[in-house]
């Protein structure tokens, strides 16, 4: 048993979650926003790594967790850029309060 | 306190103070910086636990690809010196105390729970397993879903060139 044990890990990455939680609830700018849920994932990445060295090293299940995760974070990441660009082609703004047409 | 655990403390230090400054911060470029150092942050905590592939791919893909992304889109979409306006006071204050109650909530939960001990088999994360059970078409092989991915990045990048293709004056009448 290493000196620092799981729990040390995942209370790292809880802490980080919230961050991210923390920064998608106040932020206003489609951009921050995205930062912000890349930091969520991010946490999300050490937890599957994290219980896969700690709880069961015999597997590399985790570690095929977090490949795909960070592959399917840069796809989401380009999508949506590409869509944050193309609103502010139309709104000339990237702020979600001007982006309120399909609200209701 | 031997060198491993104050090496982890410093990462979760360094870490955590860059995460919050990267959503805390008014300037958007320097957010988009502060994110840069978070992620290499958990770069250099997976070279703690020994997973240098996963460390690499972190660095190539995130600081490499993803913080790239996001500083040209910064630029492409604001200045970069701007100031963001500050965040409302009625806004901040619930999600800093919604975001503080369930930090400690769950680690209420963490710190009550026992993991259980691990079995004392060693932990390869070495490439070369890592590419063979990534192609393996047997028990426990990633084939699948590492093709439905291969065909996800595809068409990721066919629909980011549709949306953000310029669309002329005169087809869009």
């Amino acid at each position: 048993m290493t000196p620092i044990s799981l729990t040390h890990i995942i209370l790292l990455s809880t802490a980080l979650f919230f961050i991210g939680m923390y920064g998608f609830f106040t932020r206003r700018n489609l951009i921050t926003i995205l930062m912000s849920i890349e930091l969520m994932l991010n946490s999300v990445n050490i937890n599957f790594v994290a219980f896969n060295k700690y709880l069961y090293p015999q597997n590399i299940d985790g570690i095929f967790f977090s490949i795909f995760i960070i592959t399917i974070a840069a796809a989401e990441a380009a999508v949506a850029i590409a869509i944050i660009i193309n609103l502010y082609r139309s709104h000339n703004s990237i702020d979600v309060e001007d982006a309120s047409e399909m609200k209701y | 306190m031997n060198a491993q655990e104050i090496i982890f403390y410093l990462i979760a230090v360094y870490i955590l103070g860059t995460g919050i400054m990267a959503v805390t911060t008014q300037r958007i470029f320097r957010a988009s910086i502060w994110l840069l150092f978070s992620l290499i942050g958990i770069a250099s905590l997976y070279f703690w636990m020994d997973l240098e592939f996963i460390a690499a791919v972190q660095i190539v893909v995130y600081v490499g690809g993803i913080v790239v992304l996001i500083i040209f889109s910064v630029f492409l979409t604001q200045k970069a010196g701007d100031q963001m306006p500050k965040a409302l006071k009625s806004r901040t204050l619930p999600s800093a105390f919604a975001s503080l109650f369930a930090l400690a909530f769950t680690s209420n939960i963490l710190l009550h729970h026992n993991f259980g001990s691990a079995s004392n088999m060693l932990f390869d994360p070495s490439v070369d397993r890592i590419g063979m059970a990534m192609l393996n078409t047997g028990d426990g092989g990633y084939i699948l879903p590492f093709e439905v991915v291969s065909m996800l990045l595809l068409s990721a990048m066919i629909g980011c060139i549709v949306i953000a293709m310029k669309v002329k004056k005169e087809e869009a009448k």
